[in-house]
């Protein structure tokens, strides 16, 4: 079971992406690249919230590919966004509510995401009222309780500080190795990589480094 | 008095509501779309805020009377004119209050961004349930102001209505025409009174608007 992703277009005047490559759907593969190179794109496009010419074959399924596109709410990808990724009208359970509503049946058990998450005195909260550590916890548990085939994070503690981030990734390595998801983790910090995925893959000006 | 103030209640409370239902597709495709001529079509529905209202009036009633071409269509259906009758008004009403409904909500739409709308879409929401459960609460502020606004702006309509509605007690007869009847037979007590109560009106309106403002706030992150 594989992940097949080529992707080759114009995105902007001076631009292009074309990358290209194959992984196992399992574990936890890093696309790692400076900013600007491209990885927000392959993600986005992965996720189907962006349509990019290419092919993108996920576990034999086509998503995208000989006049198939297959929309973001049928592809089942958990995302995790760069920032906030809570529906802001919501709290917390209410946004849990919300994927798990829309979800079909699966083995991530509510509680146990709570537990694991350790968002329970959070539930009540807006996301407006909660700390960028807790916000992007409290994003990672929705993402997981939607059931998601496949879990996307695009850059998910940059947007934190230093402690927070070292506090989160210690917490996250563990997380990601008792789910049984593939999980797509976008980031340029070789440490997160390093520490989190099961192999990598390089991006620098919208093309993977063989 | 009473006969037109209902009258006048009656137009600007159906207007408000059709308006609602035509504006909000409108102002989302105006919000959303990347096609090139949205602007075009954005331009021709905030045509009412600069056309003299004898204009607007002019033309609904040429399309109303029972020389048009909508008539004939309408025709088999019993229906010979629309010009000096309260449906008429009410089309006219909508031309004429339309861009007052298309802005705010086009705003609040446009305020929402794509990340709530991306989020849904990746925990299973399809559109029309992403419009419902996100867009909606997202944008209530921008439909209260439009509701405020088409409502008060309805009511203060005079060159539509005086075009189309022919002054008719009981039917077409709205306060800013009444007024104007008042004023031509130097009745300036009554005029008085109308006018009084129309200008409180207004300023409750608006002080309803900018106090929404500030209490139905939308939560940002």
């Amino acid at each position: 079971m594989t992940i097949m992703v080529t992707l080759n277009d114009r995105l902007g005047d001076s631009f292009s992406l074309q990358a290209a490559f194959e992984v196992p759907s399992a574990g936890v593969t890093a696309l790692l690249g400076p900013s600007g190179s491209g990885k927000t794109s392959v993600l986005r496009a992965m996720a189907g919230l962006d349509r990019i010419a290419g092919q993108i074959i996920f576990n034999g399924e086509v998503w995208q590919g000989n006049g198939i596109f297959v929309p973001p709410e049928r592809r089942r990808t958990g995302y995790v966004f760069q920032g906030v990724g809570l529906l802001p009208h919501l709290s917390v359970a209410e946004n849990l509510d919300y994927a798990e509503r829309r979800a079909p049946p699966g083995p991530l058990v509510r509680a146990t995401v709570i537990d694991r998450a350790g968002i329970a005195s959070l539930l009540d909260r807006q996301p407006s009222r909660l700390s960028g550590g807790e916000a992007q916890r409290a994003s990672i548990a929705r993402a997981l309780l939607g059931q998601p085939r496949l879990l996307l994070m695009d850059e998910p503690l940059s947007a934190l500080d230093s402690d927070a981030r070292a506090d989160l990734l210690g917490w996250l390595g563990q997380l990601l190795g008792q789910i049984d998801i593939p999980v797509f983790y976008v980031t340029h910090d070789r440490t997160e990589a390093a520490r989190l995925a099961t192999h990598t893959l390089h991006i620098r000006d919208g093309r993977i480094a063989p | 008095m009473g006969l037109v103030l209902a009258t006048t209640a009656e137009l600007a409370l159906v207007t408000t509501l059709l308006l609602i239902l035509i504006a909000t597709p409108l102002a989302w495709w105006l919000a959303r779309s990347g096609a090139w001529w949205k602007e075009i079509v954005g331009a021709l529905t905030a045509l009412p805020l600069v056309l003299p209202p004898t204009v607007i009036g002019f033309y609904v009633l040429i399309a109303l009377g029972p020389e048009s071409p909508l008539m004939a269509v309408l025709q088999p259906f019993g229906v010979r004119t629309l010009a000096f009758t309260f449906t008429g008004l009410v089309i006219g009403s909508l031309f004429y209050s339309l861009p007052f409904a298309i802005q705010p909500l086009r705003t609040a739409f446009e305020a929402i961004g794509d990340r709530p709308l991306e989020i849904a879409a990746t925990m299973g929401a399809r559109p029309l349930d992403r419009f419902v459960t996100v867009a909606l609460p997202l944008s209530r502020r921008g439909f209260f102001s439009a509701a405020i606004l088409v409502f008060a702006h309805t009511v203060g309509e005079f060159g539509v209505v005086l075009m189309i509605g022919g002054n008719i007690p009981g039917k077409t007869e709205v306060l800013s025409t009444r007024i104007y009847q008042l004023v031509e037979s130097l009745q300036f007590g009554e005029a008085h009174r109308i006018a009084a109560m129309l200008v409180g009106f207004a300023f409750a309106a608006l002080l309803a608007l900018l106090l929404i403002d500030r209490k139905v706030g939308t939560p940002r992150p």
